[in-house]
């Protein structure tokens, strides 16, 4: 029930975008078509999911146990850095269809701030692996979700006429307030869960 | 004069903030109020400035092939310096933007300096360059911050303007920064094509 909790707070409640504000490049940047939004969400659960494993467990047992803790930042950007690489090279390997879907997206990925702002958030909110991993793949839901509502929403505002001055960024950024209007619904509601749940 | 042109190109012609769109997450997480927005541009600076100079001075000792780990291993450290320094002098502005600080690394501004202009030039124009962009990015956030503090509270780097009751406290909030950016930029698209 724990992890329930954590995943639909992840998603709805504190979505990494519209209340967090992690990886708006990409949100803004990527999010013109439906389909290209759906592939960057895709590849950003994909990587966001295997650096947290990664950057928790490098903490975890080389940072941490030689207290290196400061040296967080770097180490944790570079681990993600060759991460992306790496994945890349593995998937055109094993998967070349998976790596026609995400493939243009994967070098976008590294920087990315949702990857690194998620990995030191899974240490600072002090969790264990399991949690931190379904934090993370819930958070990268979460991304997907608003990228492809938001895409959604961009295609129809390319029909309308906009006024001059606003058009572009200006009214996509205004789109975006609303959304996340929208979503501060959800406030509270992971309270009401704990509740029901009998968490607390 | 050269590098005075360096310096207004960042903060008017190429504000990162209103004319690249750059940067953009720092921009809306921590620009809930005039201070905080200033601190989060000032912190950029710091980091851009310095990084700017190193990478000026060590651009033709990197090979190519390395050279973006280079500049992020650069950046990465000049980040953990201002962690470390705002920790020790600064903690309460520390903990207000919390892990915007550590995200300053993948900050494109900073790359994309070293990457576009540090890597290029000499490093003094560099060191323009990144006061420049800095200053840029520095009066966009506290412009953004200043609009959202008095839409939103009614106050202006923590003095009343007008009674609090008539804030609309959604400016404060996670939507207000997207909106307020969203006309922010509308306007600048304005002025400048006039």
């Amino acid at each position: 029930m724990e992890y329930l909790l954590i995943f639909i707070t992840a998603i709805f409640v504190n979505n990494v975008v519209f209340s967090q504000f992690l990886g708006i490049c990409p949100f803004l940047g990527v999010s013109k078509k439906v389909e290209t939004a759906a592939g960057m969400g895709a590849a950003v659960a994909f990587v966001l999911t295997i650096a947290t494993i990664v950057t928790y467990l490098i903490q975890k047992y080389v940072l941490d146990a030689n207290g290196l803790g400061y040296l967080q930042t770097i180490t944790f950007i570079l681990v993600i850095a060759a991460l992306v690489q790496m994945v890349e090279i593995v998937l055109k390997k094993v998967s070349p269809a998976l790596y026609q879907a995400l493939g243009v997206f994967l070098p976008l990925i590294t920087t990315n701030c949702c990857i690194l702002g998620v990995a030191i958030l899974v240490i600072q909110k002090q969790y264990d692996l399991l949690t931190g991993v379904v934090y993370a793949f819930s958070t990268a839901l979460g991304f997907a979700l608003a990228l492809i509502v938001f895409a959604g929403i961009r295609e129809q505002l390319s029909l309308v006429n906009v006024p001059k001055g606003m058009q572009g960024m200006s009214i996509a950024l205004v789109v975006a307030g609303l959304l996340a209007m929208a979503f501060m619904g959800f406030s509270g509601v992971d309270g009401g869960l704990s509740v029901l749940f009998g968490l607390k | 004069m050269n590098n005075f042109k360096v310096l207004m190109n960042g903060i008017i012609k190429e504000n990162p903030t209103f004319v690249l769109l750059l940067g953009m997450c720092p921009t809306l997480g921590t620009t809930s109020s005039a201070i905080n927005g200033m601190s989060m541009g000032l912190a950029t600076m710091f980091v851009l400035i310095l990084s700017n100079l190193v990478i000026s001075l060590i651009k033709n000792l990197i090979p190519d092939m390395v050279r973006i780990p280079s500049f992020i291993v650069v950046i990465a450290s000049f980040v953990t310096l201002l962690q470390m320094l705002m920790q020790a002098y600064l903690p309460d502005i520390y903990a207000t933007l919390g892990l915007f600080i550590p995200l300053i690394v993948v900050n494109c501004i900073i790359l994309g300096r070293a990457e576009a202009f540090a890597a290029k030039n000499g490093p003094v124009a560099s060191i323009f360059d990144g006061i420049g962009m800095g200053l840029g990015f520095t009066i966009a956030l506290t412009l953004l911050g200043a609009v959202r503090e008095i839409l939103g509270t009614g106050k202006l780097f923590g003095f009343t303007l007008m009674p609090e009751e008539y804030g609309m406290l959604v400016f404060v909030l996670a939507p207000g920064a997207f909106i307020a950016l969203g006309y922010l930029i509308a306007i600048v698209n304005k002025l400048r094509s006039n």
